[in-house]
């Protein structure tokens, strides 16, 4: 955050220096995402879904307020006025596909996130914190999204209820009384939508507060780039005001462009029909599934179908649908290689590219395929994968390769050698 | 010590859900992988069904929706309600006001005597929502073999490729095919069902509704069933989704907007990084 040559704020108008003396805000928005924060000038586009993503968290604030003033969460009704909504609102039919889509699109920009981040190996030391809690609010959303995909109260809402809060059931001894006390019953009903209701408007106010933790954790060491070299100097770096608030308008556009074309055109491609079907606890859909941005951990729940000694198959799957998220809190310090960046890390990159990324693309597909055979199978060698990937072959590969040779700066990597005037004279910074 | 944990919790997970795969596996080898059932073998996806509010640029055929409303009228209602769509909706088929409130009284929805204060059965009014034909489940239950016909408001939303597959149900009644026959000689209809081969375990509790060429009289012809299921099923769209033809209609000023916006940043970004040009190179 604070390189000696990051420009510094001079309130100029007299209101702005007014509040400089008081509530110095303009200040730390200056420092924070204005001019005053030097920032790596390689940054790629992977780099903009930090700000998509903080975007997305307001679009879904925005839009669940609006909607929160016509809804009630009552299982008599909540059905209806979803539908109420929808029909006589007006604008409703806009505010709920923008929040359900914007849902989704939340997620991929989250997972573009957090796979730049270990492309990249961003959770490395000094960012370990930002990390961590990115981890935590990845984890505060799956919550948020759950709960909120209850509240229409259609058949996948119930079931899908059921079928996650009934994994607190899998717990040894606790389990059941457990389940009843977190739902308010046997099953899911009133009680246990009002309190979804409560929380899934409470929690989107907790992820802006992690949040705001994330970005200043981030703004201690800055941000990393895509050679993962530290900044050496000032010519590695430009100001955050005007580079990079340009480039994250133009990604803004894309990514709006992207989420209207579905919010206009394809709203429930990715939601499922029987979510159409108010909530009968007597008829069990054919297949259960979540939203599509579960199903890799679905995939990881199901996968496990046999008994180990004493641990039943349903309890395996709860902790492994569990610990593979948690691995990451603890990637840190599996991965010691002292290089960051999968370009300088030829064996990484391979596992990367060839063992990873397909994995998660077979979770994602068994996760919403219906549990029978062979996607079953395929899943049971994903999830065998998955965690040998993390918790094995990274720690391994880490001590084992040999990382090609880096560039002594950002200067070197963007213009072939270093110490060459970068801003020079008929380049100024615009400000 | 930490990648020592980590590398014993790994293999824990990893032996684990592979003892399930090997165990599976061995399963399939031995039993194979489930036997082919009629349901799978027979259940054919919806016939392709083309409507006015299809696409990007759909928009309402009203005088199809009227005819749509004229079937669900006469012959779909005698068992299903639109719970969700009010009398005073049928304005966006361009009925007049008369014409609505002629229609909504053609309908009895629950009331009070306002002399006696006791229930009764009123005449329904624009405000009224389309009634279920049935004072309650029970009563559905009990008048359909223990099938409750569904409310149909969100009928084509509720079902995959939901326009078509109400299409497709409605001109799909048949007899049990000889080939299902000699493939799946335990497969029957039981009585009260009806052999279907859209319908996902091909037995559907509805008897076929539309039976006959001209069963509901059009203005100037008679129409064929497969007429009155198109058109049915273009009214049942629109039931479950009024506000779509206006969305659509909104969305493309949007995304021209958005494009514009997008080019005029894109523009504003190549000023802004043609200063310190070479910007990346790895
Ligand atoms: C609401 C959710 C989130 C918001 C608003 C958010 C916001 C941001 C922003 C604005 C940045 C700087 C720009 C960028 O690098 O793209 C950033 C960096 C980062 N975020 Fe997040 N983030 C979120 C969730 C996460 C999650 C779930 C993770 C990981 C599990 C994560 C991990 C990181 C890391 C490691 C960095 C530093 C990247 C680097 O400098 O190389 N974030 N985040």
């Amino acid at each position: 955050m604070s390189f000696p040559w990051a420009q510094a704020y001079e309130p100029k108008t007299g209101l702005t220096k007014f509040l400089d003396e008081r509530l110095p805000l303009p200040r730390f928005v200056y420092n924070a995402v204005g001019a005053g924060y030097p920032v790596p000038r390689n940054l790629n586009y992977m780099w903009n879904f930090g700000v998509l993503a903080g975007f997305a968290l307001m679009l879904q604030i925005v839009t669940g307020i609006v909607l929160a003033m016509h809804y009630a969460p009552n299982a008599l009704v909540a059905f209806a006025t979803t539908e109420h909504i929808m029909r006589d609102v007006n604008w409703g039919w806009m505010m709920r596909y923008a929040h359900a889509n914007g849902a989704s699109f939340f997620f991929v920009v989250i997972y573009l996130h957090i796979f730049r981040g270990l492309f990249y190996s961003s959770y490395k030391a000094p960012r370990e914190m930002i990390w961590l809690l990115g981890v935590v609010i990845f984890l505060l959303m799956m919550a948020t999204a759950f709960m909120g995909y209850v509240l229409p109260w259609g058949q996948m809402s119930f079931w899908g209820a059921k079928v996650i809060t009934g994994l607190f059931g899998a717990i040894p001894l606790v389990g059941e009384p457990l389940q009843i006390w977190l739902l308010g019953g046997f099953a899911p009903d009133n009680a246990a939508l009002n309190r979804f209701f409560s929380l899934h408007f409470l929690m989107p106010f907790v992820i802006a507060g992690v949040v705001i933790l994330h970005i200043w954790a981030l703004h201690i060491p800055g941000s990393s780039n895509p050679t993962g070299v530290e900044i050496k100097g000032e010519s590695d770096t430009v100001p955050f005001h005007p580079y990079y608030t340009a480039k994250d308008g133009f990604g803004l556009g894309i990514f709006l462009l992207v989420l209207m074309t579905f919010v206009f055109f394809l709203p429930n491609f990715l939601g499922h029909p029987d979510n159409y079907i108010e909530a009968n606890p007597l008829s069990t859909p054919a297949h259960i599934v979540p939203e599509w941005y579960f199903w890799p951990f679905y995939a990881i729940l199901r996968a496990f179908t046999q008994d180990i000694f004493f641990i039943p198959a349903k309890l395996l799957g709860v902790l492994a649908m569990f610990a593979s998220i948690l691995v990451w809190f603890f990637l840190p310090w599996l991965d010691k290689s002292p290089v960051r960046s999968g370009h300088y890390r030829p064996l990484f990159r391979k596992f990367f590219w060839f063992g990873l990324i397909p994995t998660m693309l077979v979770l994602f597909y068994c996760g919403g395929a219906p549990a029978e055979e062979p996607f079953v199978m395929l899943s049971q060698i994903a999830t065998a994968y998955y965690f040998l990937h993390f918790l094995v072959i990274l720690p391994i590969i880490s001590s084992i390769e040999k990382p090609q040779p880096l560039p002594y700066s950002i200067t070197e990597a963007v213009l072939g050698s270093d110490k060459k005037p970068v801003l020079g004279e008929n380049a100024s910074p615009a400000v | 010590m930490i990648r020592i944990i980590g590398i014993l919790a790994g293999l824990f997970f990893a032996l684990g859900v592979l003892w399930s795969f090997v165990t599976g596996a061995f399963t399939a080898a031995t039993e194979g992988f489930g036997e082919e059932t009629a349901e799978h073998a027979f259940h054919e996806h919806p016939l392709d069904l083309e409507l006015s509010s299809d696409g990007p640029l759909g928009t309402w055929d009203v005088p199809q929706l009227q005819r749509g409303f004229k079937v669900y009228q006469e012959v779909c209602s005698a068992c299903h309600g639109l719970q969700y769509v009010a009398f005073r909706d049928l304005a966006d088929l361009e009925y007049t006001e008369a014409e609505i409130k002629a229609i909504a009284a053609q309908f009895q929805v629950p009331g009070i005597d306002p002399d006696t204060g006791e229930s009764v059965l009123r005449a329904a009014t624009p405000t009224d929502y389309i009634p279920s034909p049935y004072p309650n489940a029970v009563a559905a239950a009990a008048a359909n073999n223990n099938a409750i016909p569904p409310d149909l408001s969100l009928i084509t939303k509720a079902r995959h490729d939901g326009s078509a597959y109400v299409y497709s149900l409605l001109v799909g009644y048949s007899a049990i095919p000889e080939e299902l026959k000699a493939e799946f000689p335990d497969f029957s209809t039981p009585p009260g069902l009806y052999y279907n081969r859209y319908f996902p375990n091909l037995n559907l509790a509805m008897a076929p509704p539309l039976t006959s060429d001209g069963q509901v009289t059009y203005e100037g012809g008679s129409p064929t069933i497969a007429q009155m299921s198109e058109d049915v099923a273009a009214f049942l769209t629109w039931t479950a989704e009024p506000t779509m033809a206006e969305r659509k209609a909104v969305g493309w000023p949007v995304l021209g907007f958005l494009l514009f916006a997008t080019i005029l940043a894109w523009l504003a970004k190549k000023q802004i990084w043609s200063s310190i040009k070479p910007s990346r190179k790895d």
